[in-house]
């Protein structure tokens, strides 16, 4: 029930994520979802794209760094205090959120948020006990 | 502790040795100008006749080989013998003019083995022992030097040649080998497989010969402690015959040369000008009992000291200093001599690309340096704070090479411009 994101290597250079964007667009990847992590050295770009077979053989071809990472997409409901709720339910329960950024996609009163979590089970069972949704690839369209 | 293969030798008095050096650099001279048109040319050019050359103290009038000359004669042009002498051809790797290929006689050989198994007996070995010898064999002098030096020694020696980790320690394990030979990073690799694998208790190495490649005190302890032995430095070059021509005794504070047959100097690499004991300079050898390939006064471009400080193992052959790197490429920034093969070294132990660019620059009358290092991909991970771990890894071990502080700037791979596929290796910009 994991997505796949796709970590791209960034040096603090001027240009470079256009860069990476330009190679994605020109093969028709469509970015889903994007979150840059810096520090005052090196960058790292996190992204979640519709096709990440495709994106990853493209910016391997093409001399980039990249790693796979599982990460969890989480529905929490479109309305004031949606987010609020759920981070609430994850410190009661002690869950550590190491990253998380949102997707695009918004449907029906919902949106997605990316989550990176080390202590999984306790981070499922939580969702389970609290009814929260958790995204699979197809129902986001990914591949 | 009579741990000399050769004690009448090795621990000959110095006037004594300094004798026979006489001796035989009369001898070598005229067997050069004798057999070697391209080295009589350039005495003739300086007007010298081997007569002018009495002792060693004249050794300083004869001109410089280096490995130009050696590319210019290549492959037959500096030998003494004619081939139909000569039983045996090494060569160093390297591309077509870079690669240096050497002759033997038999003597050639016999004496080279027996520098060999003169650093063997000074590493405690002994014939009860079984020499694991880990080197290349074939073109590489490696193999065959050490090999040729167990047989001397009388070790049951085993030539497994480089490769095949499992079969290496199964062999070590089964036989019981008591001394490695190989270069340091491949020591390095087997005691963490040994580590890996838990066999500490069922090998049972006392000593490791080590060489042919730069290594640090800290990778010498590293090692040590990991595989339970005492490792020894050996110092050689093709050129001169292959391991041997200096190695360490049970003091490790440097390398004894075997002065019998070479004669070491240190030079300015600029002048020429021959430097005094105990100052920093580029090492020159003088063959003095080589027949097939016999050089004089051949510039190795290595930076180096020597001494003649009396050594606690009886032996009065000088020491070495390994050498800190090549006179060519020899950076000062704040006043330490830094060496781009040093770098590379720590690099390679630290599981990077030997792909890197070192920026020396001055900022405010202060020198910065900088080394841009390209990532592995196994390095990656989704992780800031791990890229930042291995960044200060690398900022620990570049600093206990080098005795000062370098910035470390990890880059994505095959960033490093290369121009005509050759990586600038690097950028001064305090000369521009
Ligand atoms: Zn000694």
């Amino acid at each position: 029930m994991n997505i796949y994101q796709i970590s791209v290597f960034l040096e603090n250079k001027a240009g470079k994520l256009a860069e990476v964007t330009k190679l994605l667009a020109d093969s028709n990847v469509d970015i889903r979802a994007i979150s840059i992590a810096e520090t005052a050295e090196y960058g790292l770009a996190r992204l979640i794209v519709d096709d990440a077979p495709k994106a990853s053989s493209i910016l391997l071809q093409h001399g980039d760094m990249i790693s796979m990472t599982p990460v969890w997409a989480v529905e929490v409901p479109d309305r004031p205090g949606g987010l609020y709720e759920l981070l609430t339910a994850l410190a009661e329960a002690h869950v550590n959120v190491e990253y998380m950024y949102s997707l695009f996609t918004h449907r029906e009163g919902c949106a997605y948020m990316v989550m990176r979590i080390a202590d999984e089970p306790k981070f499922l069972s939580t969702l389970g006990d609290r009814g929260i949704k958790l995204m699979t690839m197809e129902e986001l369209g990914l591949k | 502790m009579a741990n000399y293969y050769q004690p009448e030798i090795e621990t000959m008095p110095y006037d004594q040795l300094r004798q026979l050096q006489n001796e035989r650099l009369v001898k070598q001279v005229r067997h050069v100008w004798d057999n070697v048109p391209y080295y009589r040319k350039k005495m003739e050019e300086k007007g010298l006749t081997p007569e002018d050359i009495q002792s060693v103290d004249d050794l300083h009038k004869l001109p410089f080989l280096t490995k130009a000359d050696l590319r210019d004669a290549y492959p037959y042009g500096l030998m003494g013998k004619p081939k139909s002498e000569c039983v045996r051809i090494h060569s160093t790797s390297g591309t077509t003019g870079k690669r240096v290929m050497a002759f033997y006689t038999q003597h050639d050989i016999d004496l080279w083995e027996d520098c060999c198994a003169r650093a063997i007996v000074a590493a405690g070995g002994t014939k009860e022992d079984v020499l694991h010898v880990s080197y290349g064999y074939g073109l590489f002098t490696g193999g065959m030097g050490l090999h040729g030096g167990g047989h001397k020694v009388g070790c049951l020696t085993l030539p497994m040649s480089s490769g095949n980790t499992d079969r290496q320690l199964q062999f070590m394990e089964d036989l019981g080998s008591t001394i490695l030979c190989c270069t340091p990073s491949y020591a390095a690799y087997l005691a963490e497989s040994i580590h890996e694998r838990g066999l500490q208790d069922k090998i049972h190495l006392k000593a490791g010969i080590f060489g042919a490649e730069a290594w640090s005190e800290d990778m010498r302890r590293d090692i040590e402690n990991k595989l339970g032995i005492k490792a020894y430095d050996i110092f050689g070059l093709t050129e001169l015959s292959g391991p041997g021509v200096s190695f360490e005794c049970e003091e490790q504070t440097g390398m004894h040369i075997n002065e019998d047959h070479f004669i070491a100097e240190i030079i300015d690499p600029d002048t020429g000008e021959v430097l005094p004991e105990g100052t920093k300079g580029e090492l020159v050898f003088t063959s003095l009992t080589k027949e097939a390939f016999p050089l004089l006064r051949y510039r190795t471009r290595d930076i180096c000291v020597l001494s003649r400080k009396k050594c606690s193992c009886g032996r009065t052959f000088v020491k070495m200093a390994k050498p800190m790197g090549r006179s060519d490429d020899m950076l000062i920034i704040r006043g330490v001599n830094v060496f781009p093969s040093q770098i590379e070294t720590v690099l390679m132990q630290q599981g990077y690309a030997a792909n890197y660019q070192i920026i020396v620059d001055r900022v405010n009358n202060s020198d910065t340096f900088e080394v841009m290092v390209e990532m592995t991909p196994d390095m990656f991970s989704d992780s800031l704070a791990k890229v930042a771990r291995a960044e200060k890894e690398l900022v620990g071990a570049l600093k206990s090479m080098l005795g000062i502080a370098a910035k470390v700037k990890l880059v994505a791979p095959k960033s490093i411009t290369r121009s005509e596929g050759k990586a600038v290796r690097v950028i001064d910009k305090r000369k521009i």
